[in-house]
């Protein structure tokens, strides 16, 4: 269970930032999580609700979802997750255009 | 409170970040690298499930390359992992990590303090054994290699997705016991080809030493690869403060 401590130094990176603003209460993140990060949304939501004191206490998390996507590098060529992750045309291996990313997208906080 | 027309409504900022969560621990991973590279020594982020036989693959590379790896090994608890490999030779550190369920960049940062790896050619990082967590954090390795036993069934690729496209090699590993078992390899085989983008596959057994001579090999290919390590490092001091260990 890692997303114990990815909220961790979520919480860390946001209490920062709301410090630097003078935040009187962060009202809501929004973090986006690719289907290939290893990240389990849900462990991460309620790893997220152990962890909220202080500023982040009524906050709410938003997380967006992004999906697989396999491109070829060369002609550009979709390449469908969950097949062969080489260009049938090119001959060359896929590249991962998103879906690897564990973001912090967006704060939003109650300034004085 | 709003200033602006007296509304009452609490004055809101949205404030746009874009940040990778993890940035501290890359951050960290990029210093680690930064030193090993400098120093010539190539990292190898070993994972693998519990029992996948991790150990067993490094007590035979030390076998065949004595004198010049190092291992750090992460478990949750004990030095057992660590006491195999000293007992074969191999300057050998453990992590324990107590609950964590993998090894981040400041746990590897910590341990190389207290271990003389600038002398080294080889640093294997054996990871927590787990095929999800690990994947997650990028520890400083030159590569990564998963090890994945005949015993665990060819789905393995499939239903781990994540580690298995972070990985740059796997060894399949105990295949002494194939002929006792119904492992299709090519199954395992086409599985690869659709999770990991240059999929390339080791056969090993670490008891017969069938397959180690080509990990070798592929060690050595890769290690040249890399400018710095190539060269040779010039070993030089480390000349940073010290962190304390972060408490977990």
């Amino acid at each position: 269970m890692h997303e114990y401590s990815l909220v961790s130094a979520l919480v860390d990176r946001v209490e920062r930032e709301a410090r630097a603003r003078n935040a009187v209460a962060v009202h809501k993140l929004s973090v986006r999580i690719g289907a290939l990060s290893g990240v389990e949304p849900q462990l991460f939501a309620s790893a997220f609700t152990l962890c909220q004191q202080g500023l982040l206490e009524k906050a709410t998390l938003d997380i967006r979802r992004a999906e697989a996507a396999w491109a070829c590098p060369d002609c550009g060529t979709a390449i469908t997750d969950g097949q062969a992750l080489r260009c049938a045309a090119c001959g060359v291996p896929a590249k991962l255009v998103s879906g690897d990313e564990i973001l912090l997208e967006q704060i939003e906080m109650e300034v004085p | 409170m709003c200033e602006t027309c007296g509304c009452g409504d609490p004055n809101l900022v949205s404030v746009e970040v874009h940040d990778k969560i993890l940035a501290a621990n890359d951050r960290t991973a990029a210093h680690n690298r930064e030193h090993l590279e400098e120093g010539g020594v190539f990292a190898v982020n070993l994972m693998g499930s519990p029992g996948a036989g991790k150990t067993a693959v490094l007590e035979a590379t030390a076998r065949a390359v004595r004198g010049r790896i190092g291992v750090i090994a992460g478990d949750l608890e004990t030095e057992r992992d660590a006491d195999r490999l000293r007992a074969v030779g191999v300057p050998a550190a453990a992590i324990t990590t107590g609950s964590a369920c993998h090894l981040d960049a400041e746990m590897v940062h910590h341990a190389l303090h207290d271990f003389p790896w600038q002398k080294l050619e080889y640093l294997f990082v054996e990871n927590v054994g787990n095929l999800v967590c690990p994947a997650v954090y990028d520890l400083g390795q030159a590569v990564n290699v998963v090890a994945l036993s005949v015993t665990e069934g060819e789905d393995k690729p499939l239903k781990y997705p994540v580690m298995f496209r972070k990985a740059d090699l796997v060894l399949l590993t105990k295949v002494d016991l194939l002929p006792h078992l119904d492992f299709d390899v090519a199954a395992v085989e086409a599985a690869l080809g659709r999770v990991m983008p240059r999929p390339e596959v080791i056969r090993l057994s670490a008891r017969t030493g069938e397959g180690v001579p080509a990990w070798l090999e592929w060690l050595k290919a890769r290690r040249r690869a890399v400018p710095q390590a190539a060269a040779g490092g010039h070993g030089r001091a480390h000349d940073h403060a010290h962190h304390p260990p972060v408490a977990r």
